[in-house]
């Protein structure tokens, strides 16, 4: 391996990296605050790149149908909770949140595909799009059971991510996409030749986790979000929901996942199942982080990012392998480094 | 239910499995050895899971692996299927072995997530090491052979599975009763509480695995052999997710229940392909994954502890009889009364910039009662940890019967004879009075894995059970030892570590505030109890809040504040003694 391949694979390898750290970034955010292992945000980012091939398409996205099911069903799970506890008076507030707002955003898509929007509206059409799933699917599946076991709500993450991959396939359909590129500049940055797109990705994730790091020192909703995941039952105290804490970062990654998506779908063709390895492989990067570190979970991505762009030129079949067999001895290294705490699995 | 219930119940299940080829369609046949293949891993994985506590995603891994092996051995290497089922099991065996060592000591949800690490990775192996067929899979495996009978048929198989199954079953439920399986059993409670009963838990946890790996192996041996053809498919993370699956519907704590499980996630599987179709017209594959998982969704959300122990509520409660006397277990040699028997020389602990336990010495010596007191803070808990190796010295030395035990494991210290009880109870509330005492016996009895398993440890286990209703009675506990441990007032169930303690017929027993919790007229009881074990020339270590407790039983106290020994001495003259004053009340008035 020359110098040259070596660079060219290390600026390949931080490219992807970027990609899994903002998707790492949104797992430590919703593992932080809700317990939850949210392997599904791979899937998310999948979704948001099918989605914008299908607004480049001029077509109006199947992610429209996919959220209104999705918010009818959480509406139901809703009312017949609010119907148990006696506070039908709530109802209101319950149909803005999981009816009308969700099927708002779809219906300015639905009108938006037909004026033909430019590339930058798209964009954020697609985000809009993607970014009421990850909360409706919290409302539906994970609160019904917030006080589970960390070990329980894995379990059921991992179910709900097969779920969403036949969704994905019945929605959108087993075609992959590849949109175009965003940019086609490129630059030459000590003899290597690195694409606009590259730098792009990023770019983004840099601004992003800095955007992030803004929210959560300087806003008070951000402080709500910290103190959430340092302890649930004392923000409860000082008035905090966890509940809506928990939709919050459920926002919030679901915007980074989407970006992430949008970053990814111009150099890698995606399939509707795609979203799985990359939610795995941010999923290694954020343990890498101790599940709790932001950027130790950008860090990591971007390792893994780097090893595995190593590992498939010295072996494209055996490059997943190799990946997961190195997150081994890292969970190791960091269960060594954790806290010695006894920890009695509740029965 | 009585035992002979039992009995008619478990020979009915069996007679009517065994009838089951005669009467049901070639078709329920097949479908009912997929059920008693998947049902073995299961089956180890409530085990590992339910009783140990392990979560693992990548149970599918090792079923791949023997299955991979043995159709190596037989469909491209000629050889018989049973040299592919020993080369299977040793492999399997041997993977889970050295994965197991690795992984074992993470903590929590790192050893769940690491199972996902390797179980992925061993599944991307099969389709690309070349050799194995990548991804068109390996066919033309050969049917297992008994004698000159080839068992190509299903209805032929079914045999040799479900004997397999009921096998497993048979010992794993023998196992589970026996000193190595109640270890198992213990090991949720923690490591602290495990190692403090003389149990390698380590060494419990790689058996475990190991096992659950073992079920595996036979279950992925005869899945090769069964459908003829294996390719990476059946073995990918998907399969290790539904294996969990299985456990968890069935109910993970029970053996039993991963049968259960198994049949009732395979069932349904089938008929979700069955009837989707007619549902959702022309809808493809795909719904029957979307509808499989939302209902194991809802399933996890509505009855998360499985089908088994739900229905096991409204059975009749198993009855059981009175353990009868026994031949004893062999006893201690106590040392000789007087002699020091456990020296601290030194003691330093400290956690990060706080100094918890700085420079503390003293001595106990045996048949006495020691009481160690303090104002909150004070750092007794912390040095008691340190005495019985649930937490590391930093600094200075300590001696137990002349040994230095200052850097033994805490089983080690444990088995040398120093039996601990907890501050904040450690029991296995789920389990029987009378298994939680056993537990105390670990160490004094010698059944194996094997022995275990297969029965031939009647003899110790029946010494066993009568030395724990002994120590029951001894500790006033004795009328319902089949109670469950959880049941017990909080009070009582202080008491019920003391009788585990005793069950290990310790030479030094330690207790962490005994007392927190009784009421009077149980702590004068309790003091009796203590009195009459000195009288037995037990010695005995304790911290205890209650001053009217300490000064009417111990012979010496010794008084830390803030880390460090203040003075030590008899009950009257730490009674009057300035210092001790001071520290308690803030300054002598």
């Amino acid at each position: 391996m020359t110098s040259d391949i070596a660079a060219i694979l290390a600026i390949d390898g931080i490219a992807t990296g970027a990609v899994y750290a903002l998707v790492a970034i949104g797992t430590v955010l919703i593992f932080t605050v809700t317990r939850v292992v949210f392997i599904p945000f791979g899937d998310i980012a999948a979704f948001t790149a099918l989605t914008l091939a299908a607004l480049d398409a001029k077509r109006f996205p199947p992610t429209g149908g996919l959220i209104v099911v999705l918010a009818c069903l959480a509406t139901l799970v809703e009312i017949i909770s609010l119907a148990r506890a006696g506070e039908l008076r709530l109802l209101p507030r319950a149909l803005l949140f999981y009816l009308v707002l969700p099927l708002a955003v779809v219906g300015i898509a639905w009108l938006a595909v037909r004026a033909d929007p430019p590339l930058a509206v798209r964009l954020v059409l697609a985000l809009m799009l993607i970014t009421p799933i990850s909360p409706l699917l919290d409302r539906i599946v994970f609160r019904p059971i917030a006080d589970g076991t960390v070990l329980l709500l894995l379990i059921v993450s991992v179910a709900l991510h097969f779920a969403l991959v036949g969704l994905g396939l019945l929605f959108f359909g087993p075609e992959g996409v590849r949109t175009e590129p965003l940019t086609s500049l490129s630059l030459e940055i000590g003899g290597v030749l690195v694409s606009g797109q590259t730098m792009l990705i990023v770019i983004a994730a840099l601004v992003f986790s800095g955007l992030l790091y803004l929210f959560f020192d300087f806003s008070l909703i951000g402080k709500a979000l910290r103190a959430t995941a340092v302890n649930r039952t004392g923000a409860r105290l000082m008035g905090i929901r966890p509940e809506r804490a928990g939709t919050v970062a459920y926002l919030l990654g679901s915007l980074m996942a989407g970006v992430s998506g949008i970053l990814i779908a111009p150099v890698n063709t995606v399939f509707y199942d795609s979203g799985f390895l990359i939610g795995l492989k941010a999923f290694v990067g954020a343990i890498v982080g101790g599940m709790t570190s932001y950027p130790g979970a950008a860090i990591g991505a971007v390792g893994v990012g780097i090893l595995e762009s190593f590992a498939s030129f010295q072996s494209s079949a055996l490059k997943d392998v190799i990946v997961f067999s190195l997150l081994i001895p890292i969970l190791v290294w960091r269960s060594l480094a954790a806290l010695h705490s006894e920890e009695e699995i509740e029965e | 239910m009585t035992r002979l219930q039992i009995r008619l119940a478990v020979a009915a299940a069996v007679l009517s499995l065994a009838a089951a080829p005669y009467v049901l369609s070639p078709f329920s046949i097949t479908l009912l050895n997929y059920i008693g293949i998947y049902s073995l891993v299961a089956i180890g994985l409530a085990l590992l899971t339910g009783v140990g506590g392990i979560v693992s995603f990548g149970q599918a891994a090792f079923v791949g692996i023997a299955a991979y092996a043995t159709a190596w051995a037989s469909a491209l290497n000629g050889y018989s299927p049973w040299l592919g089922l020993a080369l299977a099991i040793i492999l399997t065996c041997s993977v889970a072995a050295i994965l197991g060592v690795v992984t074992l000591r993470l903590q929590g949800h790192f050893l769940s997530l690491s199972t996902v690490a390797w179980g992925l990775a061993i599944a991307f192996l099969f389709g690309n090491v070349d050799g194995l067929g990548h991804f068109n899979g390996i066919s033309s495996i050969p049917p297992i052979s008994i004698g000159s009978i080839s068992l190509v048929d299903s209805s032929q198989i079914y045999f040799l599975i479900w004997g397999i199954v009921a096998a497993s079953l048979f010992l794993g439920y023998n196992l589970l009763n026996s000193r190595v399986g109640r270890a198992m059993r213990a090991l949720r409670g923690g490591n602290i509480l495990v190692e403090s009963l003389g149990i390698n838990a380590f060494k419990i946890k790689l058996l475990t695995f190991v096992i659950a790996a073992f079920l595996a192996s036979l279950s992925g041996w005869l899945y090769a052999h069964m459908s003829r053809f294996i390719s990476p498919g059946p073995f990918d993370a998907g399969m290790g997710i539904e294996y969990l699956m299985m456990t968890m519907v069935g109910g993970a704590g029970s053996l039993l229940g991963g049968v259960v499980g198994a049949t009732i996630v395979t069932l349904l599987k089938n008929s979700v392909q069955d009837y989707l179709p007619l549902i959702a017209k022309g809808a493809s594959g795909q719904l029957e994954i979307v509808a499989f998982s939302s209902l194991f969704i809802l399933f996890l959300q509505w009855a998360r502890q499985g089908i088994v122990p739900f229905a096991a509520q409204y059975l009749p409660k198993p009855v059981r009889e009175r353990p009868l006397p026994a031949p004893p277990l062999p006893r201690r040699q106590q040392p000789t009364p007087g002699e020091t028997l456990l020296k601290a020389q030194g003691v330093e602990r400290r956690f990060g910039g706080l100094v918890a336990v700085n420079n503390v010495s003293f001595e106990v010596r045996s048949g006495e009662i020691l009481g160690v007191i303090g104002p909150n803070g004070a750092g007794k808990s912390t040095i008691f940890n340190c005495l019985t190796g649930a937490l590391r010295v930093n600094g200075g030395d300590i001696f137990f019967s002349g040994r230095r035990i200052t850097h033994d494991a805490q089983s080690r210290i444990a088995k040398a004879g120093i039996a601990r009880t907890f501050q904040h109870v450690k029991l296995r509330p789920r389990m029987t009075l009378l298994d939680n005492v056993m537990l105390g016996t670990y160490c004094r009895t010698k059944t194996g894995l094997f022995a275990g398993a297969f029965g031939l440890d009647r003899r110790e286990e029946a010494s066993a059970q009568h030395e724990a209703l002994q120590q029951l009675e001894r500790v006033g506990l004795g009328e319902k030892p089949f109670e469950i441990a959880g049941n017990l007032p909080l009070g009582n169930q202080r008491i019920l570590e003391i009788a585990r303690a005793l069950a290990a017929d310790p030479a030094l027993l330690v207790l962490d505030e005994p007392a927190a919790g009784l009421r009077r007229q149980e702590k004068l009881r309790l003091a009796d109890l203590l009195r009459s074990l000195r009288a037995d020339h037990l010695t005995i270590l304790l911290v205890e809040h209650d001053m009217e407790f300490v000064m009417s039983l111990v012979d010496r106290i010794v008084v830390l504040d803030f880390g460090s020994k203040l003075c030590e001495g008899g009950p009257a003259a730490i009674r009057s003694d300035a210092r001790v004053q001071e520290a308690y009340l803030g300054g002598v008035a």
